[in-house]
């Protein structure tokens, strides 16, 4: 023992001791900041020194970082410790549907069969993937009663592209390429005038202020003479988180003046297995499978975004979709439909989302999606009874699958929206969505969802409860501070737009 | 239902505290004639077993690459993909998260977007990345779209053998504004003044590597910005980056990111620092806490449409997250001495596949320089599509994408093994 080196007393001035790592919680440099190792995580055989036939000189240094694979491992495993996900607890994110996500949907994705093939395979050695596909779209269709199905956008941001541009090129085809205006509500998601904009269509906003739907009469003035409405597009339920009730009256002027109904599927979590859009007028409507089908959100996806279109507009959606020959599966060809609004990405889609969606909607059937739509519709409900007398609710429920509150009582007190959310999550809890929708100041939307127990409601509204007493009892400083407990306290995000920096660099290190 | 919770005696409960009798007394906003009447035609649940066996017999009717006779690619490559990836995206802290808007519990996310970002730049040799495109065609549209706003003209201009699906998807994105215009040339001599940009793809969708020097003067002297595509990422591995491009997009499935018959995919996006208020999708950036600590939130959102609605510069709200995780795990398993070995195997291959191929009588190469993928030309009188079919059938052998009458591409990766060069060989010279 003799012949140990002598400890260096001075270890803890060439060593930088973290003092944000304690217990559990990581503090984590960047990979960038890590020692470069002599090998990289990978073992790769040796090249044979063939002479390079690229007829260009060969890259020397790029200037990757390199670091052994435990060093690799143990890197994200620490960078997952900092994420909330709804695996770890409640997740109320409205307009999000943050379900469990099932594990035998990764499983299935998995399987050599699925991922391990090429899209341009010949259709003959894929005829287990189309036929997936196939399954699905008819799962779609009969769950919307709108027949024609599009599997290829891979967002609900890409399906609102398709649906948008399936109305657009429809009236040119039918001669009313003059039709030009979009109706959309000032409660819409943020992506519908983006998305009619980016088609060329000019916004006119219908005000829903007052009552949170879309009244019959703001919806004529908006609509004019009708001559140049192309069409409407409106979230249903609506992002307040109630039907809007006016819609059949509504849907039988717009087709009167010539338009189509647009519905943004983002809320068919309160619908699924129960009541049909077809069946009440939309014309064609994206379907956000990772909110309603249970595909993982990812940290900001993948996501998918399919559309769904009555039969009248089925000639023009976006190519390709697939289509069954007798026995044989094979997707549609080149300039097969040639008055599709054409291809929106390479390929047929995210085909590992419709894999996943498929496997969920055949672990429900019929049966359990009824009781999706029920259960997520009841339990918004009872967060909306439980927490009305605490929190201000704009609006008289019952609600749908979200219940819709603002900071109005908080805000005597000098606690915001911004506050609440925080202190949800000093308390273990994702916020819900804060600040939209826009049509009543600082909103807070909250989406339990089916997959969530009572128990785990009632811990939800307990801890509502104590923040909205805690802002009575004009704790505010207190509010201002949270989180605490968080990984990291509340960030600057001035700063980050003023002067951005988006990536490393070591001078800059 | 197993995956769901509520009790019959729960449900009872909350009925009684919101003061209804029966769950449809909270549909009643919800006019009569859309409520499901009856059964569907659709199934009852299912449990884990059947629907394992389902969905099994569905994927063995597929060929997968699995088999190694694989030899397609044309802007997706079948690539070996290192354990730990799969089991870092599984967990479920970065499966079942939502894109970060609180930043202070997502900082897992958007540090690795961070480090994506990053990993994309030193890639390219760009000086800033966003956090991820839905894929390649799309990355590519959005460039379109992107120098068309920075420069404020509406043409675009094909500058040499493009992906035809991007092209398509591109062509799909253009056409939604009457005004917008495409043009088609190989020569930099015929762009105009009111060219927004020149898209070149590199290597080509033939498979050959292009320089992009003469691009260059000619988008400086127009004042057209350079778009540079790459769908095979590994490429970068070995090829020089596309410094002189004012934009370079395209496709980074090959790290980490299976084929899944087609998505999903990762696009990348990557630009000059000047032009990051124009830039498209979901970018993170680094700022520091109420503490002073360094972390991370997304930025720049005053481009995008949850603010600036119908003036967004995109109507983009998500990226491809989990497989930009997937890369992001990848490329640091990799590092600096694996990604440069990884290009040169995949070229090595691709030579030895070369030299089998051109052995065969009356085949050729179209391109002589290429990276790991080939253009073969077949003998007069073959049809491509015909002799990838028979290969299919007759070999199963997946041998590649007939690209026109004549021409298969086909593509040598990493995992491509001296039995499966021989197999396609021999199979190909007995269908000729």
């Amino acid at each position: 023992m003799t012949n140990l080196a002598p400890l260096n007393d001075n270890i803890e001035d060439t060593m930088e001791i973290n003092d944000r790592t304690r217990g559990l919680n990581y503090d984590e440099t960047l990979l960038f900041e890590k020692e470069f190792t002599d090998t990289p995580g990978v073992d790769l055989p040796a090249a044979k020194g063939i002479k390079s036939r690229t007829g260009q000189k060969t890259r020397e240094k790029i200037g990757i970082h390199q670091v052994s694979e435990p060093q690799v491992v143990r890197h994200f495993v620490r960078l997952s410790t900092k994420n909330y996900s709804i695996d770890s607890g409640f997740f109320p994110l409205g307009s999000c549907t943050m379900k469990h996500n099932p594990r035998i949907n990764e499983k299935v994705a998995r399987l050599p069969g699925f991922a391990h093939v090429h899209p341009l395979q010949p259709a003959s050695t894929v005829q287990g993937a189309l036929a997936v596909m196939y399954e699905l779209q008819n799962w779609l269709a009969e769950l919307t009663n709108l027949p024609g199905v599009c599997l290829t956008p891979s967002a609900g941001a890409h399906g609102e592209l398709a649906g948008v541009m399936t109305i657009r090129k429809a009236h040119q085809e039918q001669g009313n390429g003059h039709k030009n205006i979009m109706l959309v509500p000032d409660s819409a998601h943020g992506t519908n005038p983006a998305t009619a904009a980016m088609c060329g269509f000019d916004i006119r906003v219908i005000p829903t202020k007052e009552t949170g739907r879309v009244t019959v009469e703001a919806f004529k003035e908006a609509l004019g003479d009708g001559k140049d409405v192309a069409g409407m597009m409106v979230t249903n339920p609506n992002t307040c988180g109630l039907f809007e009730t006016d819609i059949a009256e509504i849907v039988d002027l717009l087709h009167q003046a010539g338009g189509y109904f647009y519905c943004d599927g983002a809320n068919f979590n309160a619908l699924v297995g129960k009541i049909r859009p077809g069946d009440f007028g939309v014309d064609v409507m994206h379907i956000n499978l990772h909110k309603t089908f249970s595909t993982p959100h990812g940290g900001g996806g993948p996501g998918s975004g399919p559309i769904c279109v009555a039969e009248s507009l089925k000639p023009y959606i976006p190519s390709p979709i697939v289509v069954k020959d007798g026995d044989d599966y094979r997707l549609e060809q080149d300039g097969e439909r040639p008055t599709s609004c054409g291809r929106l990405k390479g390929y047929q889609g995210q085909f590992g989302m419709h894999v996943r969606a498929l496997t969920y909607m055949m672990s429900h059937g019929a049966d359990g999606l009824k009781q999706v739509s029920e259960d997520a519709v009841l339990n918004a409900n009872y967060i909306h009874a439980m927490l009305k007398d605490d929190f201000h609710a704009p609006f008289e429920g019952p609600v749908m699958h979200e219940a819709l509150f603002t900071e109005k009582y908080q805000k005597e007190n000098g606690v915001t929206t911004l506050d609440i959310a925080k202190g949800l999550i000093e308390y273990g809890m994702h916020p819900m969505t804060v600040y939209f929708p826009l049509v009543v100041n600082g909103a807070m939307l909250i989406e339990p969802t089916e997959t969530e127990s009572k128990e785990e409601l009632d811990r939800f509204i307990a801890v509502m409860k104590k923040l909205a007493s805690d802002a009575r009892n004009g704790e505010t400083e207190k509010f201002h501070n949270y989180p605490v407990s968080a990984p990291v306290r509340r960030l600057d995000e001035l700063k980050a737009a003023r002067e951005p920096k988006l990536r490393y660099k070591k001078d800059a290190a | 239902m197993r995956y769901l919770p509520q009790t019959n005696a729960a449900r009872k409960e909350m009925m009684d505290s919101i003061g209804v009798k029966n769950v449809d007394d909270l549909f009643i906003q919800v006019p009569k004639k859309a409520f499901i009447k009856g059964k569907t035609n659709l199934p009852d649940h299912q449990g884990e077993l059947q629907i394992e066996r389902k969905m099994l017999a569905y994927a063995n009717q597929n060929i997968n690459a699995q088999s190694n006779r694989f030899f397609l690619g044309a802007g997706v490559y079948y690539h070996h993909v290192p354990s730990s990836v799969d089991y870092i995206i599984q967990r479920s802290e970065f499966l079942t998260a939502y894109t970060p808007y609180q930043p202070e519990i997502a900082q897992g996310t958007l540090q690795y977007l961070f480090e994506f970002q990053t990993f994309i730049a030193q890639l390219t040799g760009q000086e800033v990345a966003n956090a991820s495109l839905y894929d390649g065609a799309t990355a590519m549209a959005e460039a379109a779209l992107m120098a068309m706003r920075v420069t404020r003209r509406n043409k675009i201009c094909f500058g040499n053998d493009i992906h035809p699906q991007y092209c398509e998807v591109t062509e799909t994105y253009l056409k939604n504004n009457d005004g917008n215009s495409y043009t088609v040339t190989e020569d930099p001599s015929k762009i105009t003044d009111d060219t927004a940009c020149v898209i070149i793809q590199s290597p080509d969708f033939y498979g050959k590597p292009h320089s992009y020097s003469d691009w260059r003067k000619a988008c400086d002297e127009k004042g057209a910005l350079l778009v540079v595509v790459i769908n095979e990422i590994v490429s970068l591995g070995m090829l020089a980056p596309p410094t002189e491009a004012d934009i370079v997009c395209g496709e980074a499935q090959s790290i980490g990111v299976a084929m899944s018959y087609g998505g999903p995919h990762l696009g990348f996006f990557a630009c000059r620092e000047k032009f990051i208020r124009q830039m498209p999708g979901r970018v993170c950036g680094e700022t520091v806490d109420a503490d002073g600590n360094r972390g991370f939130v997304l930025t720049l959102s005053t481009r995008e449409q949850h603010i600036r609605r119908e003036k967004a510069t995109s109507n983009i709200c998500t990226n491809q997250g989990l497989c930009a995780l997937a890369f992001t795990v990848h490329m640091a398993l990799l590092g600096e001495n694996g990604f440069k070995q990884l290009a040169v195997l995949n070229h090595e291959r691709a030579c030895e596949l070369a030299d089998a191929l051109i052995a065969i009588d009356g085949v050729s190469l179209k391109n002589q320089h290429f990276f790991n993928e080939l253009a073969l030309q077949l003998p007069q009188g073959k049809n491509a599509g015909d002799i990838v079919q028979q290969l299919a059938d007759d070999y199963g052998i997946i041998a590649g994408y007939p690209a026109d009458d004549r021409t298969i591409l086909i593509t040598a990766t990493e995992i491509t093994t001296d039995n499966g060069i021989k197999a396609l060989a021999n199979a190909l010279q007995e269908v000729l």
